[in-house]
């Protein structure tokens, strides 16, 4: 180096700084040894349980029910008694009220609930601080005022409910996708049964406390859990009118057959491949952050992620050079250090299928980076990875691995990026980079995908509609549109106009 | 008169897919990004490190009409032994005082590690002939200061002249001579993060040896977006010629809260090599009592009123 290059002085620069352990204090959350399932505003005794952990340190947490059929039927006839009792009727200004009311409970709880979905899903407390949190009650915030707007949001059609919803929602965002069933479900003026997923019951079961609170009336609200074979149960249950489930193609599809001439609503949200598409005129720090964020948030276990990253050839070296530099300041470990980036993988059949994959990837020949990086030894966990020198046939280019882990491809024109991110059965989300206001526009138009972020990534709003094409599901959440899937309506001519 | 190399026949072309490209910055993207950093929570010992290297890096000033000896002088022996009670508390980095104080500081500080710092080239506006910027460099070389904070002339650099700015800052550079030159962007009336970082690496390319947000004589002096944008700067000019540039926020950084957020920053940005007053300075004068107090409380578990730190 020429005296230039070296910086003059000579004070050493330390070796490292190590940042101290801040955990959040577990203390706020107060769990029961064991859990039944939440009918008509009463607990009612599991016949069969399971144990749920955390998923950072294999702890046992609590002891949660199986809902057998039976116990299913039991929920599902509360929330019908409850929804000819009065919820169906009652002034729409006053389930507006309950939902205000949920809403305001959560803002205040938060705390206690951000650290309980993070001891059971594994997620990082700033994210479930920071996100899950108050997403979750912007979502209710955000239904409450529709509740006795519903004959604006759809004029001349006569809005009314459907009936019973039965509700099936993935561990990925426990809370936050309880709120985006919830909320509508109930400004519609429907009743529901819920089952949240397998492993992540807490915080939908410490819900329950927050309907009491907010004394909403018995049954409209109904929780059971356990795992497939209850949400089976509920797919099946005759009282069912609408079944919303957002989960893995696989069981989205199995549902679908199920439901075929039952006369049952459905909407599905299922998996993604989503591309992340890099044009070489995009601010690239700011592009690699989008990138990080698209897929390093919440371990990768978001259906929307961008698990494909497509970049513009003539950039490739300088974005791939510094996604993996940011890679290496990835902090992973403890759910609850509040300096955590990536925490814990939700449980170990993920944990495993996601190094089954990883492993295909590198025997198909695609080059591995993984960060230097100590993970604990007790506790699932997966090291942020990329994948470069990957083929649009790879498996890890296809399939949707729900785990930190980003496959790179290059394009060379706008065209093909647009082709190679629709060459998939899935088609959920998008994300475009680029400082040229008119293609964001253009690609926006040509993506079949039911979110496109344009210099963004993974941000969220209950006004605005999310949902899939294709293999991705139908129906959408969120925003006006999320209400319709929760409401019979009439078509203006049949009516008179 | 240097000048920026002239092309023969035609214009210059970027023809590698290279590092530093002057490129764009997305101001929400930015902006999410430093947030999300300023939310690090540093504790205990990681607190009482940051705390310690933001005393080491600190760039201790006054520039005002009313600046005396009496004062340089007081703000001198502050800077030296910023804590008389606990001596292992360690010097500031310099005193960054006006050219005609400079002498005083000079004498004040000599022999102790403390470094002279002056501002020079018509500090804060940069509106006076390059000729007189010059003789003013010169001048407070000679009178001693270690190093020069110059402004870049933002009338040129806004009105799209750009090779004056850089020509004026490589004449600065030599004459400054032996002197370590800081390049003042003055932030504030760039007006975009993309003039920020074009700036910036104008101002690497003409050979700053730091490069620095604001004169402080300024509303919206530096801010954490604006900062981050400057280390992104440095940090491909590094991974493209290996040359590391030094970075200095100055004006509004008061608490000891937010210089530790200017380091989680710079650490997670530039990595721990930066972590040096050779690389890094802070421009700051009521910032030194907070973080003593911060010090302080650290040690002994309680905050003691500001009676008990000295006010210069």
């Amino acid at each position: 180096m020429t005296d230039l290059e070296r910086p003059r002085g000579g004070v050493p620069a330390p070796k490292d700084w190590t940042y101290a352990p801040a955990p959040e204090a577990r203390d706020v959350v107060t769990l029961a040894d064991r859990y039944g399932h939440f009918v008509g505003g009463e607990w009612i005794e599991a016949e069969e349980t399971y144990t749920t952990i955390s998923p950072a340190t294999e702890e046992p947490l609590a002891e949660i029910g199986q809902a057998t059929p039976a116990e299913v039927e039991r929920a599902v006839a509360a929330a019908r008694d409850a929804y000819d009792d009065g919820w169906s009727t009652i002034s729409p200004s006053e389930r507006a009220k309950y939902l205000f009311r949920i809403a305001r409970i959560l803002q205040e709880r938060s705390r206690e609930f951000a650290v309980l979905e993070s001891l059971n899903g594994g997620k990082p407390i700033k994210e479930s601080r920071d996100v899950d949190l108050p997403l979750a009650a912007a979502h209710f915030f955000y239904y409450a005022g529709w509740a006795d707007k519903l004959e604006y949001a759809f004029p001349n059609q006569r809005p009314r409910p459907i009936g019973v919803a039965g509700q099936i929602i993935p561990w990925n965002f426990p809370l936050l996708m309880l709120a985006w069933k919830i909320a509508p479900a109930l400004a519609a003026g429907n009743t529901v049964v819920l089952k949240p997923a397998e492993t992540t019951p807490l915080t939908a079961l410490l819900f329950c406390d927050v309907l009491r609170q907010a004394e909403l009336p018995a049954g409209v609200v109904n929780i059971v859990t356990g795992d497939g074979a209850t949400g089976a149960a509920i797919v099946k249950a005759e009282g069912v009118d609408k079944v919303a489930f957002t989960g893995s193609t696989e069981v989205g599809k199995a549902i679908q057959r199920e439901l075929a001439g039952t006369g049952k609503k459905l909407t599905l949200e299922l998996g993604g491949k989503a591309a992340n598409i890099i044009f070489d005129d995009a601010a690239l720090d700011q592009a690699v952050e989008g990138i990080v964020n698209g897929i390093y948030f919440n371990q990768g276990h978001v259906c929307c992620a961008g698990s494909r990253l497509l970049v513009q050839e003539s950039i490739y070296e300088p974005v791939v050079d510094k996604l993996k530099r940011r890679l290496a300041t990835l902090r992973v470990g403890d759910p609850l250090d509040k300096n955590t980036d990536v925490g814990a993988i939700n449980s170990k059949q993920q944990l495993e299928k996601i190094q089954e994959l990883v492993a295909v990837g590198e025997e198909e020949g695609a080059e591995i980076y993984q960060p230097p990086c100590r993970v604990p030894e007790k506790g699932y966990w997966f090291v942020p990875t990329v994948f470069t020198n990957v083929a649009q046939s790879y498996r890890i280019a296809q399939e949707e691995i729900f785990g930190p882990v980003l496959s790179i491809l290059t394009f060379r024109t706008p065209d093909e990026a647009v082709e190679k991110a629709n060459n998939t059965p899935y088609g959920l989300s998008a994300g475009v980079w680029t400082e040229k206001g008119s293609r964001i526009l253009w690609m926006a138009e040509r993506l079949r995908a039911g979110v496109v972020w344009a210099n963004t990534y993974n941000r969220f709003d209950p006004s605005s509609p999310f949902g899939g094409y294709k293999e991705s599901g139908f129906g959408r959440e969120g925003g006006r549109h999320g209400l319709e899937p929760y409401l019979q309506l009439d078509d203006s001519e049949a009516f008179g106009g | 008169m240097a000048q920026a190399p002239v092309l023969p026949r035609g214009f210059e072309l970027p023809l590698e897919p290279r590092l530093p490209r002057i490129g764009s910055v997305d101001a929400v993207a930015l902006e999410e990004r430093a947030a999300s950093l300023a939310k690090r929570s540093i504790k205990r010992e990681a607190k009482v490190f940051a705390l310690e290297l933001a005393i080491r890096m600190i760039d201790l000033t006054t520039l005002e009409g009313q600046d005396t000896p009496g004062k340089v002088a007081a703000l001198a022996s502050k800077a030296i032994r910023p804590d008389p009670t606990h001596a292992d508390i360690p010097s500031v980095a310099a005193v960054c005082v006006y050219p005609n104080l400079v002498p005083t500081a000079v004498a004040r500080v000599r022999e102790t590690g403390v470094k002279v710092a002056s501002v020079a080239t018509a500090f804060p506006s940069g509106q006076s002939p390059l000729d007189a910027k010059l003789e003013e460099v010169r001048w407070v070389v000679e009178q001693g200061a270690d190093e020069v904070d110059m402004v870049i002339d933002r009338g040129a650099f806004l009105s799209g002249r750009y090779a004056k700015v850089y020509d004026e800052i490589v004449r600065v550079k030599d004459a400054s001579s032996s002197a370590h030159l800081k390049v003042i962007l003055e932030v504030a009336e760039l007006g975009t993060y993309d003039n920020v970082r074009r700036a910036s690496l104008l101002a690497m390319a003409a050979g700053a040896d730091f490069i620095k947000t604001s004169t402080g004589k300024l509303p919206g002096a530096a801010t954490l977006p604006v900062t981050l944008c400057m280390l992104e700067a440095i940090r491909d000019v590094y991974e493209e010629t290996g040359r590391m540039v030094g970075m200095k926020p100055a004006g509004g950084i008061r608490q000891a809260k937010q210089a530790v957020q200017y380091l989680v920053q710079l650490h997670e940005t530039l990595g721990v090599e930066w972590l040096t007053p050779d690389l890094y300075r802070i421009g700051a004068s009521s910032l030194l009592n907070d973080v003593l107090m911060q010090l302080r409380k650290e040690r002994t578990g309680v905050y003691q009123s500001g009676d008990y730190f000295t006010l210069d």
